[in-house]
Order: structure tokens, then C-alpha cells, then sequence
């Protein structure tokens, strides 16, 4: 029994195409993946993202929990009550569960968003892990809530003039506040400026209505992808899971070890793999000649395997094949390895993720690439 | 509802093939075969001269997320390919049935006569 989000029918009256996403019944394009991917990157546009799930970690010890849970130190939000941050959730031996922002609300109050394929599983393991330590801390599930992320260089202030909000025109990146009902975050999963804004399942129609009448175009999974995979943003359950750290997926910079007095849930076991060095690594890969596609595999200069593609799409914005590929060493930016296309080898130049950054490639291809 | 023109006929693959007359047929795929596949952004029809094997691969398809294979409707020989595909591979979405064309096949007209009519794949394409 796949779950509809409230605005699955507002979605059917714009003529999306709908399909399974993690038990969930979503719009994967509406007329057209590119030119909703096109609207993000000039303009703005919006997904409806309900799909991922609001939990509410609320007590004492809520803070204790969520630094023993998460790979990243919530201590930074301290005495910055709307500060978000994203971070990973490991399992004992580093291999990754999920990816997730915090935000932190004040006092003893934190709401994380989870991806929708594990947001069941992961509120189980925060429980266990609290029970565990005995600590008084309370998960509220939200399913009254739903999410729509508006993205875009002129989302911002659209949405602040649309919802009559002038304080989101100074809200920092990765902040959110809450006003009117709405709790609205400057974070996103394109690339671009924009807002995530959640608010009561009723109340989510009508602002889907309100931005599509301020010229504000719905886009869907189809475009969420393209746009992500130019950001050089993992996706959960593609570039990464239980199998591979944060190292192993480009996402080295999530982990806090500072405080050696934290005993994160992982931590032993990423300590052990920085202590053997070099492990697997995610990279991105842009092709001048053909697109990498999901399991494509890589070479290195003598024609040896040295890697898999992950994720791999034909980029909208840089009109060239790119993806994100791990490879079973480090490699730097700039070398060229090779992938077979239907038995025909091609150049694959390695770049350090994202792409696409503030309107422009984040590299160019040289001759031999 | 996807349109399905009752003058062509079709293939369980979902391409369509018109006669052209003189056992040359015109071959591209269906609209509700665009929609499925999404904005296409790449395509690689087989070599004029080349000779194709019905239901079997003969080139790809390739939108933003996924490569699917194009297979030959028809028995026959490549004739001509629509070059404009190569710098418009959205005319496939666009046009399915008329600038979107894929290629020329020189092929016996009972091999065409074996494909669906539109009736036919109709019942197919809403399945």
C-alpha cells in the first residue's frame, strides 16, 4: 500500500506523472524534466518533498542522544536555536544508515528530517539507542506535517514576498525560523538558494496553488536528481548505505571527532579505517563523449578495474554525461580513467564534486579528455 | 492518453512503422513510448546499410536518468537515418510521429503487415 502525500491529487490535476518512491506515490516530471530543472537553476521552482519525515526529539537528554547518534557534533548548535546542520547516522562499524538535517529549535528541542525509505527504521534505532542509555528524551513522529522545498536563485524572495516574510530575505544558510505556522529552512538539495518549508499536511495545498499562481512552476523526482547529482549531493540507497563510511562517500566533512571525549556510534570504526589510510572514495567523473550510467565500471590508465559508477545522468546544465563513481583508491582531480559505453571505451575525467556551482561548470575538459 | 495514429502500425516494443510505398517504411517510436522514457537527450540509430533483425536491438535511447535500447520493428535494411536527431534528440518527445522519425527500412511488406494496428497496440500502451 503505497502512501500519498497531501498534495497527491493537486499533483495528478497538473498532469505529473507519479511513481514509486520509497512506498511513497510521487511526481517524478510534470511536462518536462528539463525544463523544471532549467526553472531551479535561472529561477525558482518547487518540489513537493513529504516524502521525507519530520521526527521530534524533544527532553533532557535529547541533546545527548543526538550526539551519540550522529557523526556530526550537535554541540555547534548550542546557543544557536534554528541552526541546522546535515549529518550522517552510523552504524557501529562507520557503515553508513542514513543522512539527515538537525535543526536545532532551542532549549531542549531539536525536529531532524529523515529520507523516507528509513525514516521508520531510524526513529527505532534513536528509541533503542535512548532506552539504551535510559535517557528522558521524547520522539514525536510528525505525519501531520508535509515538506515542499522551493529552490532557485529568486525562490528566496519569492517566497518571502508570497508568505509576506521579509525576515527570510536575511535568514542565514542553513537557519531556519518559524512563523505563521511554517517552519522554513534556507537549506535545499539542488545547489541553489532556496527554502524547505514545512508546515501542517491542510495547509500545503493552498501554498502549492499560491506559488504555481506567482509563476513558481512545480518540478519533480526526475529534476530533484539532475539537479542534486550537478551539486555533487550523495543520494541515500545509490552513493551510499550501511556498506561504506562517510569517508568512502565523499562526506569526510560531516564527521566531528574533535571532542574525543564523544563516543559516537561509529566512531570506532572510522578511527580504525583512517588508521589503515587509503580506503574506497567517491569522485565525481564528467564525460566529454557518452553518459556514465549506475554500476558502469571504471579503469584505471593500464585497464585495470579501479571503480563503479554510482549515479550517472546526461547533466541539463553542462550538456555532458557526469556521475559519481567510487573507486577502490583515492585518485585526484584532473586524472582521466576510462568506462566501457555499449563496449566502446570512453575518457572520464575525474572532478571533485559538485559540477555546477553559482551558474557555471566547476571544470573543463582538456584534450585528452 | 497517449495518441496513437490509426494509419501506422506497431510493434510490442512500441515503435511504429508507416509505409512509404516500394517496401520502404518509416520507423520511429510512439508517444506514449516518449513519455515513459522522459526528455531524451541522446540517440544512436543503426548505420545506413545495416541489417536488422525484428524484436532484436539495433541502437539506444538515452534520457537525462536512463539508456534504454531501441529495437528494430521490422525486418530489413537501413536506408536512411534522421540526422537531425543527433543535435535535436528532443524532437523524439516533441514529434514522435513526424520530425522524430529514426530511420528508413527497406522491408518486406508482410513483415509489415505482421505488426499491430493501432486497436491492436492501444490495448498494449494502456496496460
Amino acid at each position: 500500500m503505497t502512501k500519498q502525500t497531501a498534495l497527491y491529487d493537486w499533483h495528478l490535476a497538473q498532469g505529473a506523472r507519479m511513481v514509486d518512491f520509497a512506498g511513497w506515490q510521487m511526481p517524478l516530471q510534470y511536462a518536462s524534466q528539463l525544463a523544471e530543472h532549467k526553472a531551479v537553476r535561472e529561477s525558482a521552482g518547487f518540489f513537493d518533498v513529504s516524502h521525507m519525515r519530520p521526527l521530534d526529539i524533544a527532553g533532557k537528554d535529547a541533546r545527548s542522544l543526538l550526539r551519540h547518534a550522529l557523526a556530526n557534533d550537535v554541540a555547534k548548535l548550542d546557543a544557536h536555536p534554528g541552526k541546522a546542520l546535515y549529518s550522517t547516522m552510523l552504524q557501529t562499524d562507520g557503515g553508513i544508515i542514513d543522512d539527515l538535517i538537525v535543526y536545532y529549535r532551542g532549549g531542549d528541542s531539536y525536529r531532524i528530517v529523515l529520507n523516507a525509505a528509513g525514516a521508520e527504521a531510524d526513529t527505532a534505532h534513536l528509541q533503542k539507542l535512548s532506552d539504551q542509555h535510559a535517557w528522558q528524551v521524547t520522539l514525536t513522529k510528525r505525519p501531520d506535517l508535509g515538506i515542499l522545498a522551493v529552490q532557485g536563485p529568486e525562490a528566496r524572495a519569492r517566497v518571502a514576498d508570497l508568505l509576506q516574510m521579509p525576515a527570510l530575505e536575511s535568514l542565514k544558510t542553513f537557519t531556519a525560523l518559524e512563523q505563521d505556522g511554517f517552519f522554513i529552512g534556507r537549506t535545499g538539495y539542488t545547489g541553489e538558494d532556496g527554502v524547505e518549508i514545512i508546515a501542517a499536511n491542510t495547509l500545503l495545498p493552498e501554498l502549492a496553488q499560491r506559488l504555481l499562481t506567482a509563476g513558481i512552476a512545480p518540478a519533480g523526482l526526475a529534476a530533484r536528481d539532475s539537479l542534486r547529482l550537478e551539486a555533487g549531493l550523495d543520494l541515500y540507497g545509490q552513493d551510499m548505505d550501511t556498506s561504506v563510511s562517510p569517508y568512502a562517500s565523499n562526506l569526510g566533512w560531516t564527521v566531528d571527532l574533535r571532542d574525543s571525549d564523544r563516543d559516537f556510534m561509529g566512531r570506532a570504526g572510522l578511527e580504525a579505517e583512517l588508521a589503515r589510510g587509503d580506503g574506497p572514495r567517491l569522485v565525481g567523473i564528467a564525460l566529454s563523449a557518452g553518459i556514465p550510467r549506475h554500476g558502469y565500471v571504471l579503469e584505471d590508465a593500464a585497464g585495470a578495474p579501479c571503480g563503479v559508477v554510482t549515479s550517472g545522468i546526461f547533466s541539463p546544465s553542462l550538456q555532458c554525461g557526469i556521475g559519481l563513481a567510487r573507486v577502490t583508491a583515492p585518485v585526484v582531480a584532473g586524472s582521466i580513467l576510462q568506462t566501457a559505453i555499449r563496449g566502446v571505451r570512453k575518457p572520464a575525467l575525474v572532478v571533485k564534486p559538485p559540477f555546477w556551482r553559482q551558474g557555471a561548470a566547476t571544470f573543463s575538459f582538456t584534450e585528452e579528455s | 492518453m497517449s495518441n496513437i495514429p490509426q494509419s501506422l502500425r506497431y510493434s510490442d516494443t512500441h515503435e511504429w512503422a508507416e509505409d512509404l510505398g516500394n517496401g520502404r517504411y518509416r520507423v520511429g517510436i510512439t508517444d506514449h513510448a516518449q513519455a515513459l522514457l522522459g526528455d531524451l537527450v541522446y540517440a544512436e540509430a543503426p548505420e545506413v546499410g545495416k541489417d536488422l533483425q525484428a524484436g532484436t536491438v539495433c541502437g539506444v535511447l538515452e534520457s537525462v536518468k536512463a539508456a534504454a535500447d531501441l529495437y528494430a520493428p521490422i525486418t530489413g535494411k537501413v536506408l536512411e537515418r534522421n540526422e537531425a536527431l543527433n543535435d535535436s534528440p528532443q524532437l523524439l518527445n516533441e514529434d514522435p510521429y513526424g520530425k522524430g522519425w529514426i530511420m528508413v527500412v527497406a522491408a518486406e511488406p508482410s513483415a509489415h503487415a505482421e505488426l499491430m494496428d493501432a486497436t491492436a497496440y492501444a490495448k498494449i500502451a494502456e496496460a
